[in-house]
């Protein structure tokens, strides 16, 4: 399965989340919690704004210049002792981590969350290979253990409440039949169940947060310290990093280590980053790899409105504040990249023919715009994706009849006027004034909402006669009250 | 072409239309680099704080030393920090097992930053290599309060991006249980930070 698109639309694969109930229970408890971390760490920062501003340009500047900061990294990181990889698509990217750890003679790997060795399908393509790659952070393992998929790019088993994840542990790991669902117990199963692993681990797998190009350094944040542990004590690592993650110098982090943490988990710092330049003779992994991916990163550059998709740091803020994925969840978007940002970003990395329904999974309210830490116009991206997005011939025919009435005021009128002679048999024949299934093209429109029928009477009907129908302040009655 | 070549060349296709970009640098430098706003965060975090005059630190460590019986030390520590611990000191080289078998460590670090309450270490003198702040449960940072910084301005000022860090900003925590913060998985569960002054 394409890790960027199922295949299944959005709009079918949210009706089945829809009736999850506990679903939607651990969901909306979810991403409260966290909106209000946010909002209260965000408003500690009386400069936020300007953060977000200096953070937006940083990155736009980047992109500019890609090309010259791809290629300062790479000569710096080298420099410094790392391997540095190129790789055009997924396929590519798993060929060379396949082979890099294929070389080392191993034949299991531990991982640091990320969400480039998802996007590529990375696990399962080492699997093919033979190599047991091994999720450390705690979603990640819950997620692995149940044999699902994330649901969220910062907390991919949002989706689980504790009695949930402490099942999932008894059944899948050699964990104590008495464990509680208190989180603290869970924390310590997770870390007995790892604490070897880490500790003869010879290879160790990650993405990146950030990529600076004047020094080839690379930067993870996490939280657990399973990052540190996946970062420090194998032989060998191999960083897949997009291509998109380059910083101009080390000194921007002063700017995204602000932002990115207050977005994400809302705290004011995440407990741990680990940065590091090639090869450190003496202290951490001697052979060091980092490839940088493509995917179709290249082609939403080439794009003037989606090429700010690229600014995104996979903070998670749009998920957690978007009514639609607080209700649907994420696993209804069909790729790794749920939410807001995944639906812009998943139709842009794939090309919109192979997710043409995400653009639409969005009521374009506007407060991912709003949280967004880089200021990416989603709304904006949104609307422009659903132009580009096919349109079936039913729904291009509609439209094209609705043009011609409303280019003209006399057509439009007559059309009105039909309508509203249809309506009121209807109304009396329903006993309500909206339809929840319309016949073929129409229920294109049903399946996911009911049609309301149109008003008794025209808003220019009612203009023309308010005068004579105007109480004493001027207030009219004629509109209706809706049930 | 070779997958390089390729992607660079796409790129610089793709960038020839993009304007040259104007970056405000308008967000605040400085402010309040005191040891009570660092205490306030730490406590934030769960760690534990203690305040100590130089002369008293090998008395502070030690007080947080108390059940631990091996303890590692990295090189260039000072050793008027270890001189009230009675226990087994452990000094490089030191490999995973017993590193894994050390009740606690005891570092200092390069900077500390008030608003966020993270400390960073970067392998220098008294810090170690990444792994000795890892492995072992307890981690014991002792903290001179010339070393704090207001804010992540001055404190990256300070960095050489060509030694490798570790930012720490309380102990090892997960949000990934209903998004609530708990302390304690797979690195230190206990840090105590000692600021001497
Ligand atoms: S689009 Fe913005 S808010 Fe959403 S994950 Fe990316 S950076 Fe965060």
């Amino acid at each position: 399965m394409n890790p960027l698109a199922s295949g299944v639309p959005f709009p079918r694969a949210a009706k089945v989340a829809l009736g999850d109930p506990q679903l939607r229970t651990n969901l909306r408890r979810a991403t409260h919690t966290i909106r209000d971390r946010r909002a209260h760490a965000v408003g500690e920062l009386p400069d936020w704004e300007a953060l977000r501003t200096t953070a937006a340009a940083i990155k736009d500047d980047v992109l500019r210049r890609l090309p010259e900061l791809l290629e300062r990294f790479e000569e710096r990181a080298t420099a410094a002792g790392a391997t540095v990889h190129w790789a055009r698509d997924a396929a590519e990217a798993c060929e060379i981590v396949s082979r890099i750890v294929r070389g080392t003679g191993e034949t299991s790997a531990v991982k640091v969350k990320s969400m480039a060795t998802q996007e590529i399908g990375l696990n399962e393509a080492l699997e093919r290979d033979g190599i047991a790659a091994f999720e450390t952070d705690l979603a990640e393992l819950i997620v692995q253990l149940a044999h699902d998929t994330p649901s969220h790019i910062l907390v991919p088993a949002i989706h689980y409440n504790r009695a949930e994840i402490r099942d999932i542990f008894v059944r899948e790991m050699p964990a104590d039949a008495d464990l509680t669902d208190d989180p603290a117990a869970l924390a310590e199963a997770a870390r007995s169940h790892l604490r070897r692993r880490f500790l003869s681990a010879k290879v160790g797998i990650s993405g990146a947060n950030f990529a600076i190009a004047d020094t080839g350094t690379l930067v993870v944040v996490e939280s657990e310290g399973n990052g540190r542990m996946c970062l420090t004590l194998p032989d060998t690592l191999v960083s897949v990093v997009g291509i998109e993650k380059i910083l101009p110098t080390f000194a921007d982090l002063e700017v995204f280590m602000q932002v990115l943490p207050r977005s994400s988990t809302g705290e004011r710092m995440n407990p741990y980053t680990s940065t590091w330049t090639g090869v450190t003779p003496g202290d951490g992994p001697s052979d060091v790899h980092v490839v940088l991916l493509d995917n179709g990163r290249s082609t939403t550059l080439a794009d003037e409105v989606g090429r700010q998709t690229l600014r995104c740091i996979r903070c998670s803020a749009c998920l957690n504040v978007c009514p639609v994925y607080e209700r649907a969840g994420g696993h209804a978007y069909g790729s790794v990249y749920p939410g807001p940002i995944g639906a812009i970003l998943s139709p842009q990395l794939t090309g919109i023919g192979e997710n043409a329904s995400l653009p639409f999974a969005s009521t374009l309210c506007g407060a991912c715009y709003d949280v967004c830490p880089v200021k990416i116009n989603i709304p904006e991206v949104l609307v422009h994706l659903r132009d580009q997005a096919p349109h079936s011939p039913a729904e291009r025919a509609a439209m094209s009849v609705a043009a011609w009435l409303m280019r003209s005021p006399k057509r439009f009128a007559a059309a009105e006027r039909l309508a509203q002679l249809g309506t009121g048999p209807l109304a009396a024949a329903l006993g309500r004034r909206t339809v929840s299934r319309l016949p073929w093209p129409g229920s294109k429109w049903t399946d996911a909402r009911d049609a309301p029928l149109p008003a008794a009477e025209s808003f220019r009907d009612w203009w023309k006669h308010r005068d004579q129908t105007a109480g004493p302040q001027g207030h009219t009655h004629p509109v209706e009250e809706t049930p | 072409m070779s997958a390089r070549e390729e992607i660079l060349t796409r790129l610089r296709a793709a960038v020839t239309h993009i304007p040259p970009v104007e970056v405000p640098r308008d967000y605040r430098r400085g402010g309040d680099a005191s040891v009570d706003l660092l205490i306030d965060r730490l406590v934030d975090y769960r760690a534990r704080v203690r305040r100590s005059t130089r002369a008293e630190v090998g008395a502070a460590v030690a007080a947080c030393l108390a059940d631990a019986s091996a303890v590692v030390v990295p090189g260039e520590l000072p050793a008027l920090w270890m001189s009230g611990y009675g226990g087994v000191v452990l000094r490089e080289p030191l490999d995973v097992e017993q590193l894994d078998g050390a009740a606690a460590v005891v570092t200092g670090c390069r900077v500390a930053i008030a608003a966020t309450g993270t400390i960073i270490l970067d392998g220098g003198a008294g810090q170690g290599r990444r792994a000795l702040t890892l492995v072992p449960d307890h981690h014991v940072c002792v903290v001179d309060a010339a070393q704090i910084v207001a804010g992540l301005p001055e404190a990256v000022a300070l960095l050489d991006p060509r030694r490798p860090q570790t930012w720490i900003s309380g102990p090892s925590a997960t949000s990934d249980i209903e998004l609530q913060r708990v302390e304690g998985v797979h690195g230190p569960r206990r840090l105590d930070v000692i600021i001497v002054d």
